[in-house]
């Protein structure tokens, strides 16, 4: 295991509910052809309101791999999920993708650059006038021009794999939450990006579908190699499912190495993160 | 101290400069959108159908009371100079240059205006805008230009439907209660109003589509802070769409008169 601790991840083995069961560091981190970061976030910064929520985040993503980006609550964790698809630009620095500043790309160079990704929201963000059908097939009816019968085998097909075939004409008011993330994760999905990026996957669900959800990503990256960010507040958990961890405060990337490094880490403010201690450089009242 | 006050006021004036910018440019890429192919027909058709079929009740009840009121607080004040006979002119004149697209343009900002902006604040709230984006989708040419669109077909076939009624509505007091012969009236109405009038209350109601839809749609696109952003969004909406119909009736009729 890539960093793992072997008791902890026998103890944390999850079931997909199929008689499958997925760990998620077993394998080696697949890199394709490339060895480069395939995103690259330089000196960016961020200020709303006079007040500075990124302050000179520098942070590469590793290709074909599993990042998880942890912290503190108002870290910069979901700004910097934001920046790196250009749902906001930096008041300095840049987002790299593959070597290109997508900050300096025209309208329709930043809609072909976001092809490449595929993102789930902590809420899912799902088309609430729309069944779970038609949201899963709204990326591939607005910007592909596949038929409709293309279409409806393409995304009956991503229902099974999320385990959703049947749900397929519900409303997402009459989903749960974890129903809800595993319909987001199948639209993240459908247009076949390269790069995943999960906003709080897991967060607000209890350990069981929470298993589910990670299990169900893992197994999607074993079968596509996506590469994959994710932010979590699943800790020590979350590092059974990565390779790679980013660790965020006060907007700067304070530390990065994989998750065994992590878990090792002489930082005081990285060991009471990852401790959950309530004494330490960090003090809530 | 009067530095502070000083830096307050310049703190004020920057924003506001900047809030007037991002809405110069909201508005610019919404009709280019809107202008520009490929049309969503099928979105165009049922935004056509929420703020233009579903006003018509609203509009045609008012105006049947507007009608009805000009016609008995005209007469009253016609019988003082004995001018009952012009009566039919009062009524057509004052609905079709003014007060048919002006009313209009308040009823559809309070039902569909303000529907517009709950319903993209929502879509803003819920990170589903941002879920468009991601995905490539210009949420401007998705969400706003058909809304535009729908106001500017609407709006004006709304006006047009108010003033027919309204116009009725005072046939029906002027003519069968208040007894002013019905030659006469509409006569009067046939005689004094001319293609000018009508193409100035189209010119308006046009205006106001513009106006209501680009208010309306600003708010909820910039929408932040949850239920209660929307529900301030939604208010502010409404409110200053009313003041600027109101305010640019009046430019408009010192320019078209």
């Amino acid at each position: 295991m890539n960093g793992g601790v072997h008791g902890k991840n026998v103890a944390h083995r999850a079931s997909d509910g199929k008689g499958g069961i997925c760990e998620p560091c077993s394998l080696e981190p697949y890199t394709g052809r490339s060895r480069e970061p395939i995103l690259r976030l330089v000196d960016v910064e961020k200020t709303f309101d006079g007040r500075k929520v990124l302050d000179g985040a520098n942070l590469d993503i590793p290709r074909g791999q599993i990042t998880a980006i942890i912290g503190l609550s108002g870290a910069g964790k979901t700004l910097l999920l934001k920046h790196m698809i250009g749902l906001m630009k930096p008041d300095r620095g840049q987002v790299l993708l593959d070597g290109v500043d997508i900050n300096r790309l025209s309208r329709q160079g930043l809609c072909e650059a976001r092809k490449r990704f595929g993102m789930l929201f902590q809420t899912g963000a799902l088309f609430d006038s729309l069944t779970v059908f038609e949201n899963v097939a709204f990326p591939l009816r607005e910007k592909t021009g596949r038929t409709e019968g293309e279409i409806r085998e393409k995304v009956r097909r991503i229902l099974r794999h999320v385990g959703l075939e049947e749900a397929e004409e519900k409303f997402p008011d009459e989903l749960s939450g974890g129903m809800v993330r595993r319909v987001a994760l199948a639209r993240a999905v459908v247009m076949d990006p390269e790069i995943l990026l999960f906003d709080e996957p897991t967060t607000g669900l209890d350990p069981i579908i929470r298993n589910s959800i990670l299990n169900l990503i893992c197994r999607t990256y074993h079968e596509e190699h996506f590469t994959m960010v994710m932010i979590s507040h699943d800790i020590p958990d979350i590092f059974h499912w990565c390779h790679h961890v980013v660790v965020v405060h006060n907007g700067k990337v304070v530390e990065v190495g994989n998750p065994s490094e992590i878990q090792n880490s002489a930082d005081p403010f990285v060991r009471q993160l990852v401790e959950g201690d309530i004494s330490g450089p960090v003090q809530m009242m | 101290m009067i530095l502070s006050i000083a830096e307050a006021l310049g703190a004020r004036a920057i924003r506001a400069t900047r809030s007037i910018g991002k809405m110069g440019l909201f508005l610019g890429a919404s009709l280019a959108c809107a202008a520009v192919p490929p049309y969503r027909g099928r979105n165009i058709v049922k935004q056509i159908h929420f703020i233009g079929v579903k006003s018509v009740f609203v509009i045609v009840l008012t105006a049947a009371f507007t009608g009805m009121v000009l016609a008995l607080q005209g007469f009253y004040t016609l019988r003082k100079f004995g001018s009952e006979g012009v009566l039919g002119s009062l009524v057509a004149l004052s609905l079709i240059r003014g007060l048919g697209p002006v009313l209009s343009a308040l009823l559809v900002t309070g039902r569909a205006g303000s529907a517009l902006t709950a319903e993209i604040g929502i879509l803003r709230i819920g990170e589903q805008i941002d879920s468009l984006e991601t995905m490539g989708i210009d949420p401007i040419r998705f969400l706003v230009a058909p809304r535009l669109l729908g106001f500017l077909l609407s709006v004006p076939l709304l006006t047009a439907i108010f003033d027919v009624v309204g116009i009725y509505g005072g046939y029906l007091v002027g003519v069968k209660l208040l007894g002013v012969n019905a030659g006469v009236y509409l006569g009067q109405m046939e005689a004094s109003v001319v293609l000018g009038d009508v193409t100035q209350g189209i010119w308006k109601s046009l205006a106001f589509a513009l106006l209501i839809a680009w208010v309306c749609t600003f708010k909820g696109y910039f929408t932040r802070g949850g239920a209660e952003g929307v529900s301030q969004a939604t208010t502010s909406a409404v409110v200053v769409s009313s003041v600027l119909v109101l305010v640019c009736d009046y430019f408009l009729t010192s320019v078209l008169l």
